[in-house]
C-alpha cells in the first residue's frame, strides 16, 4: 500500500512533465512563424566589467527544444523514476517559463538580466511582509494585519520624510509606525485574547482608513508633503562590476542590502540562538515553555512588535526606495502575498524569500510582456502574480505544517 | 534531619469546588511516595501547587525545614523539584537536547547556542541513569516510553532532587511500565526523592515505600505496600467497597454480527494507519482490541463508524455493506458509538442534556413530527434515561459541559444504548472516570452482551480489557499481531504482542540465546 500511493503520485508527476511539453507545442507554436528568432540580452549598463553578447535563437527551435525535453523527462519518470523528483518539477517549471518568454519576445529582444534585477526589486516588499509573518507566527500569533503594518509605513516614511527632507527620519518614524501597529496587534491578541484574525483584519481597515483620509486630506493638497528624498544605490566594488550577477545582486539602495541581510539575520536567530529556540518552542508547545519557565507572553510581543517593524521597513521601502511619494493603498496586497510567501517558505526565512522572488518574477514578467505588447489583455498580465500566489498556495504547497500553536492565545492555567 | 519537602494545610478552592482542604504531606530523602486518589481527588492540584502553576488560598511549603514561596515553575525548578506531567511537556519538532536545554541553553561567544555542550551533558545523564536516549533524535520520532526518560532528563539536567511523576504509567505498555519502575530504583539508588501520581493500586503497591491516598481533596489515610492490598486501597480511595472484577458469566456468541475484511484506512498524514486487517464481533461477546495508543485503533474504530473513508476493504454490520456508508447508514444499520474523546465527538458541550439525549433520533418519530421537534416528548424521554442511566444532574436542561467526566459518559452511553442496537463500539469507555463510573459502565456492556449485543472494546488500559473481553484483538503499527481468547491471555504475552513481539519468536530467541 505504501508503495502504490508512491507510485500513484509517481506517475502523476511524469505525466504532468509530459502535459507540460505538450502545452509548450500547442499553446506557443500556433502563432509563431518560421524563420522568428528571439533574442536574449544580458547587459544592463556601462558597470559590468565584462560585455557578454547577446544570444539570439530561433523561437521555433526553442519552442522545440523546450517541449522535447520535458517530454523526455516526464518519459523517463514514468519509466524509471528520478529520485529528487521536485527538483526535476522544478526544472520543467523553468523549462516552461523559458519557452513562455522567447514566445512573447519572439522578432524582439529582451533582457533577462534586467528581468531578474526587477524580479529583485518587486520581491524586497514581499520579502519583508514575510519575514514579518515569520517573526510573530514562529511565536504563534497569527499577522494578517501585515498589509495595513506596511501601508502605515508607507504613508508616515513619506510624511516624515518629506517634512525633515531626510530619509533617515523618514525611515525611522516607518519603523515606529509598524512597532506600534505590532504592539496593538501584540496587546489585543495576546493580552485580550481577540481573535486573531479579526484583530489582524481590524489593524488592516483601521491603516487604510487612517493613511486614505489623511493622503487625500493633506498630502494630496499640499504636495511639498509627499516628497520625500529617496535612498540612492549604491554600487558594490567589485562585486558590482560582475556580469549578469552585479546588477542583480549588488547595485541597489541600502534598504534592499538591508532587506537580504535581514533574511540572514533572522535565520540565524531563530535557529541558532537562545531567543528562537525559546521562541520556536511557545510557537509549538506554549505551555511546555511555561513550565520551564520560559515567559510566554514576552516572547510573543517581543516577536510581535519585531514584526510590526519588519512590515514597517517594508512599507518605508516602497516609498523612499522606489517611487517617492505616497498613494492610497500602494501596498496593493503585497502583505498578503508575503504570508503566501511565507507559508510556501515553510515558516522559514530562506523559504520566504525564495517565495517572494516568484511572487517578485510574476510581477516583473507582467510589466515586461506589457511593455512586449503580447496578445494577452493586460487586465490579465496584472493579475499575474495574484494568480501566481493561489496555484502556488492551493497546489504546489501540499501540506504545509505551521507551528502547532499558531494562532491560539495562551491562558495560564 | 528534616524531611526534603513538606507541605502544611495546603489549600485551593476553585469556583464551586475544595480542590485541596489543608492538606498534610512529608516526603523524606530517597523515598517513593505514591499519591493515590481517584480523578477529580485532588491529586494533580496540589503536584501544580507545588510546581508553582497554581497559586495556594492557604497553606506552606517547606523544603529540607526551609519555608519557601513558590510563585512560578523557575521556582520550583530552583528549588530542585521537576515535575513530569501527565500530558508530555515536549516539542515534537526539536531534538531531544533541544528540549532539554530549553530555557536553560548552553551558549558560545554569549549568542549562539551550543548544542554539542548540551548533547554531551544528555549522554552522560542518560548513561549515569541508564536512561538510553539518542541526545540527536527528533522527541517526535521516539516511541512513548523514552519520551518520557526525555522528560525525566529534563529534570535531571536541571537538578531536580524532588521528582514528580504525574499519572506517568497511563501511556505505557507493561514491559515499558517495568523499564520506568527500573528508572524509579536508578533515581531513589542515587539519592532522588520521588513522589508518584496513580490511580492504578498494582502499581503503587510494587512501586512505592509509602502511599497517601486523598479523596476529595482531603488527605484520608496513610499506609505501606506491606500493610495493605488492593481491596483495602481501593476501600480507601473511593470511600466503600468495590468490586474490581467485571463479573461476568461465559459468553454465548451467536451469528457474526461485524465483520470487517481486509481493511486499510489512512490516517491525517496520508499513511497507512490500519493495514489490511480482517476480524469479526458475533452476537453475545464483547472483543476487546489492546495496543498502545497510536497504533491504528482511532482509525479503525473512525472507519467503522464511517467518520473516516475507507481505502481499500469491506465492513458489514448484521450483513448489510456499510463500507465507506455515511455515520447515518451505519447507526441506522444498529450500531452505537461511544466515541474516543466524549467531549468533542460524543457530546455538544452547549446542549442541554435533553438534546444530547436525542442526537442520533432527533428526525425520527416520535422526536420530531415532519419538521417540527415534539419539545414535550424531548423532555419525556430525557427524563426517563437520565433515571434510568443514573445520570447525576440537577435538571435536564443543565448543558452538558457542566456535567463531570463519569455523567457526561452516562448521557452518551443512555443516548447510544436506549434504542435497539445489534453492535456497540465503545472506544476508551472508561478513560478518566472514577471507579463507580467505570463499574456502572462495564455493567451496562456486560449487560448487553448478555441480551445477545456484540461488543466491541477498544481501551489502552491493559486491565481493562482483559476483565471485560472475551476475546482479545492485539494491534500493532496497524497490523493485527494476534487474536487470543481471554481466559487464556496473560499480561506478559499481550505486552510483548502490544510491543510487535511474538511471544513464541521471542520464546525460541531466548532458548537460542540460552544455547550459545
Amino acid at each position: 500500500m505504501h508503495e502504490e500511493i508512491s507510485i500513484r503520485k509517481a506517475r502523476a508527476l511524469g505525466i504532468a512533465f509530459i502535459i507540460f511539453g505538450f502545452a509548450v507545442l500547442a499553446l506557443f507554436l500556433p502563432g509563431t512563424a518560421a524563420d522568428q528568432t528571439t533574442t536574449f540580452t544580458f547587459n544592463l549598463s556601462s558597470s559590468e566589467a565584462i560585455e557578454i553578447p547577446p544570444l539570439t535563437v530561433g523561437t521555433r527551435m526553442a519552442l522545440y527544444f523546450t517541449a522535447l525535453l520535458s517530454v523526455a523527462l516526464g518519459m523517463w519518470q514514468l519509466a524509471k523514476g528520478f529520485k529528487r523528483v521536485y527538483l526535476v518539477l522544478t526544472f520543467v517549471s523553468l523549462l516552461f517559463v523559458l519557452a513562455f518568454l522567447a514566445w512573447a519576445a519572439k522578432g524582439k529582444s529582451m533582457n533577462l538580466t534586467g528581468m531578474l534585477q526587477s524580479t529583485l526589486l518587486r520581491a524586497i516588499p514581499i520579502t519583508l511582509a514575510g519575514l514579518s509573518g515569520v517573526l510573530c507566527e514562529r511565536s504563534a500569533v497569527i499577522n494578517i494585519g501585515i498589509e495595513g503594518m506596511m501601508l502605515a509605513g508607507a504613508f508616515v516614511s513619506a510624511l516624515v520624510g518629506s517634512v525633515t527632507q531626510s530619509y533617515w527620519w523618514g525611515l525611522l518614524a516607518a519603523l515606529l509606525a509598524g512597532g506600534l501597529f505590532g504592539a496593538l496587534l501584540a496587546v489585543l491578541a495576546i493580552r485580550y485574547k481577540v481573535d486573531q484574525i479579526i484583530a489582524g483584519t481590524a489593524i488592516n481597515i483601521l491603516a487604510t482608513g487612517l493613511t486614505s483620509y489623511f493622503s487625500s486630506r493633506y498630502l494630496q493638497v499640499h504636495q511639498e508633503l509627499n516628497h520625500p528624498p529617496t535612498f540612492q544605490p549604491i554600487s558594490i566594488p567589485l562585486l558590482g562590476n560582475i556580469p549578469i550577477l552585479g546588477p542583480i545582486f549588488f547595485n541597489h539602495t541600502l534598504l534592499v542590502y538591508v532587506t537580504l541581510i535581514l533574511v540572514v539575520l533572522i535565520h540565524i536567530i531563530l535557529f541558532y540562538t537562545r531567543w528562537g529556540l525559546r521562541t520556536r518552542a511557545v510557537g509549538e508547545h506554549p505551555r511546555a515553555a511555561d513550565t520551564l519557565g520560559i515567559n510566554v507572553f514576552k516572547v510573543r510581543y517581543v516577536n510581535v512588535i519585531a514584526g510590526g517593524i519588519v512590515a514597517g521597513l517594508g512599507g518605508a521601502y516602497l516609498v523612499l526606495s522606489s517611487v517617492a511619494r505616497f498613494d492610497e493603498l500602494m501596498t496593493a496586497g503585497k502583505g498578503f502575498i508575503g504570508l503566501a510567501a511565507m507559508i510556501f517558505g515553510k515558516w522559514t526565512p530562506f523559504g520566504a524569500f525564495g517565495a517572494s522572488m516568484i511572487f517578485g518574477f510574476a510581477d516583473s514578467l507582467q510589466t515586461k510582456l506589457a511593455i512586449l505588447s503580447v496578445p494577452i489583455p493586460s487586465q490579465f498580465l496584472l493579475m499575474a502574480p495574484y494568480l501566481v500566489t493561489m496555484i502556488v498556495l492551493a497546489g504546489v504547497v501540499g501540506q504545509a505544517n505551521p507551528p502547532a500553536a499558531d494562532g491560539q492565545p495562551y491562558e495560564k492555567e | 534531619m528534616p524531611p526534603v519537602l513538606e507541605l502544611k494545610g495546603i489549600t485551593k478552592r476553585f469556583p464551586g469546588v475544595l480542590a485541596n482542604d489543608h492538606i498534610d504531606l512529608t516526603l523524606n530523602e530517597g523515598e517513593v511516595l505514591a499519591l493515590l486518589g481517584e480523578n477529580g481527588a485532588g491529586k494533580s492540584t496540589l503536584m501544580n501547587i507545588l510546581y508553582g502553576l497554581y497559586t495556594p488560598d492557604e497553606g506552606e511549603v517547606y523544603i529540607r525545614g526551609k519555608k519557601v514561596e513558590i510563585e512560578g515553575p523557575s521556582d520550583a525548578i530552583a528549588q530542585g523539584i521537576g515535575m513530569v506531567h501527565q500530558h508530555f511537556m515536549l516539542i515534537p519538532v526539536l531534538t531531544v537536547t533541544e528540549n532539554v536545554m530549553l530555557g536553560m541553553e548552553s551558549v558560545k561567544y554569549g549568542l549562539f547556542l551550543d548544542q554539542a555542550k548540551a548533547a554531551k551533558r544528555v549522554a552522560e545523564l542518560s548513561h549515569k541513569y541508564s536512561l538510553d536516549v539518542d541526545p540527536d533524535a527528533l522527541v517526535g520520532d521516539l516511541p512513548v516510553g523514552i519520551q518520557q526518560r526525555v522528560e525525566i532528563i529534563k529534570l535531571l539536567y536541571r537538578s531536580a532532587d524532588i521528582l514528580i511523576l504525574d499519572e506517568p504509567t497511563a501511556v505505557l505498555t507493561p514491559q515499558e511500565v517495568e523499564g520506568l519502575f527500573e528508572v524509579i530504583r536508578s533515581l531513589v539508588a542515587q539519592g532522588k526523592s520521588i513522589i508518584f501520581i496513580s490511580h492504578k493500586l498494582k502499581e503503587v503497591l510494587e512501586i512505592s515505600d509509602r502511599i497517601v491516598v486523598l479523596r476529595r481533596g482531603k488527605v484520608v489515610g496513610e499506609t505501606r505496600p506491606q500493610e495493605s492490598d488492593e481491596r483495602k486501597l481501593a476501600a480507601m480511595m473511593v470511600g466503600r467497597e468495590v468490586i474490581l472484577q467485571v463479573p461476568k458469566g461465559p459468553a454465548h456468541p451467536g451469528e457474526k454480527v461485524l465483520e470487517v475484511e481486509d481493511l486499510y484506512v489512512l490516517n491525517e498524514q496520508e499513511q497507512i494507519a490500519v493495514d489490511g486487517i480482517s476480524f469479526s464481533v458475533r452476537a453475545g461477546e464483547i472483543v476487546g482490541v489492546a495496543g498502545v495508543q497510536g497504533n491504528g485503533q482511532t482509525e479503525l474504530v473512525e472507519a467503522l463508524t464511517g467518520l473516516r473513508p475507507i481505502v481499500e476493504g469491506t465492513i458489514r454490520v448484521a450483513g448489510q455493506e456499510v463500507t465507506n456508508a455515511t455515520p447515518r447508514t451505519i447507526t441506522e444499520a444498529g450500531t452505537a458509538h461511544i466515541p474516543e474523546d466524549r467531549q468533542r465527538d460524543g457530546l455538544v458541550l452547549s446542549y442541554p442534556i435533553a438534546d444530547n439525549l436525542i442526537l442520533n433520533t432527533y428526525y425520527l418519530p416520535p422526536v420530531a413530527k415532519g419538521m417540527v421537534m415534539q419539545r414535550e416528548v424531548i423532555f419525556s424521554i430525557a427524563e426517563r434515561l437520565v433515571k434510568e442511566y443514573d445520570v447525576r444532574t440537577p435538571s435536564i436542561l443543565t448543558p452538558a459541559g457542566n456535567l463531570s467526566g463519569g455523567n457526561q459518559q452516562k448521557v452518551i452511553v443512555a443516548r447510544e444504548l436506549s434504542r435497539p442496537v445489534k453492535l456497540i463500539i465503545a472506544s476508551q469507555p472508561t478513560r478518566g472516570l472514577d471507579v463507580g463510573s467505570i463499574e456502572y459502565i462495564h455493567s451496562q456492556l456486560v449487560k448487553k452482551r448478555d441480551e445477545g449485543v456484540a461488543v466491541f472494546v477498544v481501551s489502552a488500559e491493559l486491565d481493562e480489557i482483559m476483565s471485560l473481553a472475551d476475546r482479545i484483538i492485539v494491534m500493532f503499527e496497524g497490523k493485527i499481531m494476534d487474536i487470543v481468547p481471554a481466559e487464556k491471555a496473560t499480561k506478559e504475552e499481550l505486552g510483548l504482542l502490544m510491543a510487535g513481539v511474538h511471544p513464541t519468536d521471542a520464546a525460541a530467541e531466548a532458548e537460542k540465546e540460552a544455547v550459545a
